[in-house]
């Protein structure tokens, strides 16, 4: 079992480093940082430019500054934007914004999923399944910037009807507010609230549909009618026998619904003005920065890994057969 | 005893796999509603312009910011565009990128699954090596990273890399079939009367799994146009002066509130695309491979 996780980890680890090296190559093949400082009117001294191309080590072959860059980063020290800014700084801000918006988005979506799922396999072709599968349906095929839209449509509305500021939606915290930290951490939440939803709609869409066909082949299964026919209440047969067993196969899939999430979490940080890491690496293309861009992809490889890595784990506490 | 069954042969010939398809498909409303809405929205997105005489670059300076009317059925933009040709032009691009998409990438996938699976050996393992290396890589990122590489040029680059990297999954189930296709008596029979690999690959084994490539193709149209639209939100798809869905919603979104006919026509013209497509990738993967377990349908009782 140890060896086993061990192994993966090993994987994961040079994986990540494929990853990486790729959006570094390729950003330093298809950038040009120094496009902003020649096209300034009047131009700056051809000086300044080679200064700042001797700076940026844009005359070193790729695989160099790969190498250079990577010395840095396991040091802990991510190199510096095109403007000379400390990446380092940046991301301890950044990370934290958008782990908290991962966390609870994957949180909600995971636990919302499942329930739905459950719910409306247990209840099946009833209408509270039916308008389970219509709004799956919906969420699936709408994307999260339209979702995200409109629910900051809608937070509008809301406010305009009550008056008051009942969900805020630009920001995660209001600046400058007065009062303690309860009332911090409250406007915190209430911040909180419409970009979790906008990540989360998509998530349990994804995940009741999967949970719903999982928990109808162990609702249709032997052992639990047997469990029932022991005496056990239906209730107890259902979720420590049936939820159990059907929610092995969600684990591997809960993976891959982590990646969903942090393309969908890009998209989310910008229509809601959070400043974290998708929006960090949309600044990063438009600005040409190499090295934003090889962060934010070391970054979002390392949370794909890490949380494929727990699936594992998840799987392995899950199924009593794994014996790795 | 032979009279009886007679009738019964008549009956089996009509009933050949098209027919029972095309019935089966038949069977589920919501399918057929998609299909026709798909129908609807290529017939829009095509003929569509003739029906207004504001092309989607011009301007109307006697209009800005004019909510929906007889003349500009959408309303109109900051600058006096009219929106209705203009979610048109966008609705054709993402409808012609997504098909696009769905059919070299599922192209790819049957090219390279069957090679690897029929060929096998250091063949097979080299392209399994490139399909794991591919879903490893966040595509969405590389995509965009390579965005200002493409800037200012054509709208192609962004389909060949939008299908360059969707096609690796069905490879690997195409891979699997082709495994079990290859070691078939008719397989064999062709391979020992001297017909070349690639004269088989093409004739016998494609064509043992074109329903698993039809449905592929459809799910991939629906992927792609959301991808697509995806990146073009954040200015790293389509470029200006073209437009897709998701430029429009992009350049919509900040003035939605005050002005929602900005992006609503858009956003819902495409949520509406890529629920009908799903629907009739739905349908089609009942249609023709009744034996997939695919989530969220079971059909008991049929």
């Amino acid at each position: 079992m140890t060896g086993f996780l061990a192994r993966r980890l090993v994987n994961y680890v040079l994986l990540c480093l494929v990853a990486t090296f790729l959006a570094f190559a390729l950003g330093s093949a298809t950038f040009s940082p120094l496009g902003q400082l020649q096209g300034r009117n009047p131009p700056p001294p051809a000086s300044v430019i080679a200064a700042k191309r001797a700076a940026l080590r844009l005359d070193e072959p790729i695989p160099a500054r790969f190498v250079a860059w990577m010395g840095g980063v396991v040091h802990g020290d991510f190199g510096s934007t095109i403007d000379g800014q400390p990446i380092t700084d940046e991301l301890a801000r950044r990370i934290g914004v958008s782990l908290r918006l991962f966390t609870l988005g994957a949180a909600v979506g995971i636990a919302a999923g499942v329930v739905l799922g459950v719910v409306s396999a247990i209840r099946q072709y009833r209408p509270s399944d039916y308008a389970a599968t219509l709004f799956s349906f919906l969420m699936l095929s709408t994307p999260t910037f339209l979702v995200g839209t409109l629910l900051k449509f809608g937070a509008l509305r809301l406010n305009e009807l009550t008056g008051t500021t009942v969900l805020s939606f630009t920001g995660e915290s209001s600046p400058g507010l007065p009062g303690g930290w309860w009332a911090h951490l409250g406007d915190r939440l209430a911040h909180l609230v419409l970009p979790t939803l906008a990540i989360a709609l998509a998530q349990i869409a994804l995940y009741s549909r999967y949970q719903r066909s999982a928990m109808l082949d162990v609702v249709g299964s032997d052992f639990l009618r047997t469990a029932q026919a022991k005496g056990l209440t239906r209730r107890r047969v259902l979720f420590k026998h049936g939820l159990r067993t059907a929610l092995i196969p969600m684990a591997t899939l809960f993976a891959f619904g982590f990646g969903l999430l942090i393309t969908s979490s890009v998209f989310t940080e910008r229509i809601f003005g959070w400043y974290g890491m998708g929006d960090w690496f949309v600044y990063g293309v438009t600005q040409n920065d190499t090295n934003i861009v090889a962060t934010v992809t070391l970054f979002v490889a390392v949370v794909v890994l890490v949380s494929g890595w727990l699936s594992d784990v998840l799987y392995a506490a899950l199924d009593p057969r794994i014996r790795l | 005893m032979t009279e009886t069954l007679r009738p019964v042969a008549p009956l089996m010939e009509r009933s050949s796999r098209g027919w029972m398809v095309v019935r089966r498909f038949l069977r589920r409303r919501l399918s057929v509603i998609g299909l026709v809405c798909v129908v609807l929205l290529y017939a829009l997105a095509f003929l569509g312009p003739l029906l207004t005489p504001w092309s989607y670059a011009e301007q109307d300076p006697t209009a800005y910011l004019a909510p929906p009317s007889a003349q500009h059925w959408f309303g109109t933009t900051q600058i006096g565009e009219d929106v209705f040709a203009q979610t048109l032009r966008g609705l054709q691009k993402s409808l012609t990128i997504g098909l696009l998409v769905g059919v070299i990438s599922t192209g790819i996938a049957a090219v390279v699954g069957t090679v690897a699976g029929y060929f096998g050996g250091w063949v097979d393992r080299i392209l399994m090596w490139v399909v794991d290396l591919l879903l490893v890589i966040p595509s969405f990122l590389i995509i965009a990273i390579l965005s200002p590489a493409f800037r200012g040029k054509t709208w192609l680059i962004l389909v060949i890399l939008l299908a360059a990297f969707s096609w690796m999954i069905t490879a690997r189930i195409v891979r699997g079939l082709t495994l079990s296709l290859r070691e078939r008596e008719f397989v064999l029979a062709a391979r020992f009367m001297g017909v070349s690999p690639w004269r088989i690959i093409a004739r016998h084994i494609v064509p043992n799994m074109a329903s698993i490539l039809i449905i592929d193709a459809t799910i991939t149209v629906g992927t792609a146009i959301l991808t697509e639209t995806g990146l073009s939100f954040l200015g790293f798809g389509v470029q200006p002066p073209d437009v897709s869905l998701g430029t429009l919603i992009a350049s919509g979104t900040n003035s939605a509130l005050t002005f929602p006919w900005l992006f609503l026509f858009s956003g819902g013209l495409l949520a509406l695309t890529v629920l009908s497509v799903n629907f009739v990738g739905d349908g089609l993967r009942d249609a023709l491979d009744p034996t997939s377990t695919h989530a969220g349908r079971r059909r008991s009782g049929e």
